[in-house]
């Protein structure tokens, strides 16, 4: 009981933005905050770069880190992403 | 930053199952120019790379190893020679002139403002990225001594300065550029 209760508070979601910053900058920053993190760890990324849509995609093939929500609203761009 | 997951997404990227990519998992790049719209890429390509968890290595050889010079080094060399070359030929990551449309500096200050105002990460801070991401800067040997540059002239963070077959070893199954 005890352990599921700390397994909730542990399971917080990572934030970062990058709003405003352009390749390479933002998978750079991500690359680094991914770096703090536990393996399952998930992190939020909020960006306004449009390359990044197809960066973060490659980014996720090339260090097998999944992509789990790739979304747009008004030109800001969100990823989650899980660590491997 | 979380009220976005609620607001209705205007358009979903499809999230395609993605089989991790191990074709290549290192990254060479032999930087023999000093302009700084080759010094730049140079820089991003290789931030890019190690961020991506490829082992990478940039070897600085001949002109390329001018933006590895502490940016307050005004004169160095041991001869004359050497002396006029870094004085017509300054160093240091934010001394880089373009490689076209210079106009006497007019060019370069310009593209900095361009890139202030657009945000796009300097070459000296992208310096600083690459050394944190553990990006193996190494000076070329041969062409330190040759223009009389010393370990104590450039930036801390970089490798021992090496020769081409360091590099080389690394290159052997790596993806190379020369830029």
């Amino acid at each position: 009981m005890k352990e599921a209760v700390m397994a909730s508070i542990v399971e917080e979601l990572h934030q970062l933005d990058v709003k405003g910053l352009q390749c390479p900058m933002p998978i750079v920053k991500t690359a680094k905050a991914m770096k703090a993190l536990a393996s399952g760890d998930v992190i939020e990324v909020i960006a306004t770069d449009p390359g990044s849509v197809k960066d973060f995609a490659a980014w996720s093939k090339a260090t097998g880190n999944d992509l789990l929500e790739s979304t747009a609203v008004d030109g800001v761009f969100r990823f989650v992403l899980r660590k491997r | 930053m979380l009220e976005l997951k609620d607001r209705p997404a205007e358009q979903i990227v499809p999230v395609v199952p993605l089989e991790r990519s191990t074709a290549h998992e290192k990254l060479v790049i032999f930087a023999w120019s000093g302009d700084l719209d080759k010094v730049w890429p140079t820089l991003i390509l290789a931030t890019t790379a190690a961020a991506s968890g490829m082992a990478t290595t940039v070897f600085f050889t001949f002109w390329g190893l001018f933006p590895l010079v502490r940016e307050e080094r005004r004169m160095t060399g041991a001869n004359w020679m050497q002396k006029m070359l870094s004085v017509m030929n300054r160093g240091g990551i934010g001394h880089m002139k373009l490689s076209k449309m210079q106009m006497f500096g007019a060019g370069s200050g310009m593209m900095k403002i361009l890139a202030k105002q657009h945000r796009v990460a300097s070459p000296a801070e992208l310096l600083a990225s690459a050394i944190e991401l553990g990006v193996k800067l190494i000076p070329c040997q041969m062409t330190m001594d040759m223009m009389g540059l010393t370990k104590a002239d450039l930036i801390d963070g970089i490798e021992d300065p090496a020769g081409a077959m360091t590099a080389m070893l690394d290159a052997k199954d790596a993806v190379t550029l020369f830029i």
